[in-house]
């Protein structure tokens, strides 16, 4: 390992301090800068009063000067808030875990069992990745209506898996291939069915690429607007996303500090889970990529 | 690497089946390939077909129909097309939308492989630094939107204000309220939003390239713009196509940015295909016509698979082959 990173660091050394503050840090910070101030904006934001927030004369926009919880408040006891957040939760989990039980299964017998036109089957997963929600949302709002699943949670848990499954599996694939096929071999010629060989010897080895997996299909799941916005319409069985875009506007009224709030509210579950698995979670988005 | 099931496996397998007294005739069955193959494929393929396949093939059918949200469709053929077809907004909406990919695209390229080859250097922290270059892409981007609508205000920007304080402009931009400004607004966010994608899937392809070329390459004289250009760039390009077919892919089909910051306003200036077909279908109730836009998409979507197999095809000039 430690070959490894003087190898990666190349010809660096041959770089002087001077020259690389100007060429490196310095343009470094200013992207870092870029990326992270948003964040920087809603979190401010979300902890000044009204009276700082629409005075830039009197106060500095860029600091608070007398923090308050009351947009927090606000949010959490006079909003569906709480309900959306559970939604999101209940819609998320579930989601992920079908999909995930899905996939594992596809992945396995695409990649290991080989059935007769496995390979087809392979590339008609892949295609299917690339179908966006953009031109499905129509005729899946028809279907929702059809099956009487409109506005219930039932109608984001169907329809998710529906970009959660290509994607879970297409990675599952790629890890499964990296597992040596030899280890199941010797469990065949030592009898164990197929059942037994992908419950003891397979999903066992499998398990960081199950975490990354997962781990990216909660975000996804979390993260998607387009079905929850067409799908659902009464109040309390929003999404967080689509509750603070549709519910938090009272016409022209924009209420910054709890929309803010809810933004922040709405990102910290994600990032702490994305905080804890940044190495799957990396390796799942470079590794779907490079597949 | 799997062995390619051959016909000595399968006669192996069938000759054990055979000596072997079958205790129960299920378990025999499920060790066959097929047969357990068939049903591991089974939940997913159920899903996958009735919600990701019909409704594709269901989308298509709609857009050649009047159909209403909630009423029944008459097959009205081409009609919808050729309707949108005079349609300023629709015509304006491919515009806006063909514009808004290829400029966020191309500074999405450029400055995400920037930041890739910066954060490829010797750096401290440099995990960390990678995760929080990553925050973006994790936030949904409904709720990031958000913010960067408030960024926009067009009485309380921050931007403005900032500029003002430096001296640089006068009074207060309108940020959403001018067509050219709320485009390349929007565009800016979209920017925004798509350069940690970019940038750490490149990175991991930049770190699969031996440093050893480009040493070899500065010993030969090779001035740093050169080995960019003939290192870097050749060695990255399957990995590049594949991205940027993902991020034409997304920016092309955009929905979100656009719906929180500026609902397609102001007349119409950032409506997309996307937000287009959603406000005709769903807030307007015209399925089939909403359904016609959507198809529309389609063609533009092939054309940038299509382009990304064909990016994909020079691995194997890569390994060392023929091109």
């Amino acid at each position: 390992m430690a070959a490894n990173t003087e190898d990666q660091e190349g010809m660096a050394y041959l770089q002087t301090l001077p020259r690389r503050l100007v060429t490196v840090y310095l343009p470094l910070c200013i992207i870092l800068f870029v990326l992270l101030f948003p964040f920087y904006w809603m979190a401010t934001t979300t902890f000044k009063p009204d009276a700082e927030l629409y005075d830039y004369q009197k106060y500095n926009p860029f600091w608070v000067a007398h923090p308050t919880l009351e947009h927090i408040n606000k949010l959490l006891f006079e909003t569906s808030y709480p309900d959306w957040m559970v939604n999101t939760i209940i819609v998320s989990v579930s989601s992920t875990f079908l999909s995930l039980f899905c996939a594992v299964l596809a992945a396995y017998a695409i990649e290991r069992l080989r059935f007769t036109g496995a390979a087809y089957v392979g590339l008609a997963i892949f295609l299917a990745y690339l179908v966006p929600p953009s031109i499905l949302f129509i005729p899946l709002a028809a279907m929702v209506f059809k099956l009487g699943l409109f506005d219930t949670e039932w109608a984001l848990i169907l329809t998710y898996p529906t970009f959660l499954i290509p994607f879970c599996t297409w990675m599952l694939m790629g890890y499964f291939r990296s597992i040596p096929y030899e280890i199941e071999e010797c469990a065949l010629i030592d009898g164990a069915s197929r059942l037994q060989i992908l419950r003891r010897i397979t999903l066992p080895l499998a398990v960081p690429g199950l975490i990354s997996a997962g781990i990216f299909a909660f975000t996804l799941s979390w993260n998607e607007f387009l079905y929850a916005l067409t799908f659902i319409s009464s109040s309390e069985n929003k999404t967080v996303p689509v509750g603070a875009i549709t519910e938090l506007v009272e016409g022209d009224v924009y209420h910054w500090g709890s929309l803010m709030a809810a933004a922040l509210f709405g990102s910290i579950p994600v990032v702490v889970l994305y905080s804890f698995f940044v190495e799957y979670y990396v390796s799942s988005l470079t590794g779907a990529v490079r597949e | 690497m799997a062995p390619p099931p051959g016909p000595t496996s399968t006669a192996a397998a069938s000759a054990r089946t055979v000596r072997r007294r079958p205790a129960r005739g299920g378990a025999r069955l499920l060790d066959n390939r097929n047969v357990l193959g068939l049903l591991f494929m089974l939940p997913a393929a159920a899903l996958l077909v009735f919600f990701l396949a019909y409704p594709l093939g269901l989308g298509l059918w709609l857009g050649l129909t009047d159909q209403l949200i909630g009423g029944t469709g008459r097959f009205v053929g081409l009609a919808n097309f050729i309707s949108l077809a005079h349609d300023s907004v629709f015509l304006l909406s491919i515009f806006n939308t063909v514009l808004y990919t290829v400029v966020a695209s191309v500074v999405k390229f450029a400055i995400g492989l920037y930041l890739a080859i910066l954060l490829n250097q010797r750096l401290p922290f440099k995990s960390i630094l990678r995760a929080v270059v990553l925050l973006p892409f994790v936030v949904p981007t409904v709720l990031s939107a958000i913010a960067f609508w408030w960024i926009y205000d067009s009485q309380f920007s921050i931007i403005s204000w900032t500029l003002i304080k430096l001296g640089l402009i006068d009074h207060y931009i309108d940020f959403l309220g001018q067509p050219w400004n709320a485009r390349w607004s929007v565009i800016a966010a979209n920017i925004w939003r798509g350069i940690p994608f970019v940038a750490i899937t490149l990175l991991a392809g930049l770190q699969t390239i031996p440093p050893s070329l480009h040493e070899a390459a500065a010993l030969d004289g090779a001035s740093s713009w050169q080995r960019f250009r003939w290192i870097t760039l050749p060695m990255l390009s399957p990995i590049i196509a594949v991205v940027m077919t993902f991020s034409v892919l997304l920016t092309f089909t955009d929905f979100q940015l656009i719906y929180v910051i500026t609902r397609g306003g102001p007349i119409n200036a950032t409506q997309l295909m996307a937000t287009l077909s959603f406000q005709r279908a769903i807030t307007g109730g015209h399925l089939g016509e909403g359904a016609a836009i959507a198809n529309a998409m389609i063609p533009f979507l092939i054309a940038a698979i299509l382009f990304s197999y064909f990016g994909l095809q020079r691995r194997r000039w890569q390994q060392g082959g023929k091109d």
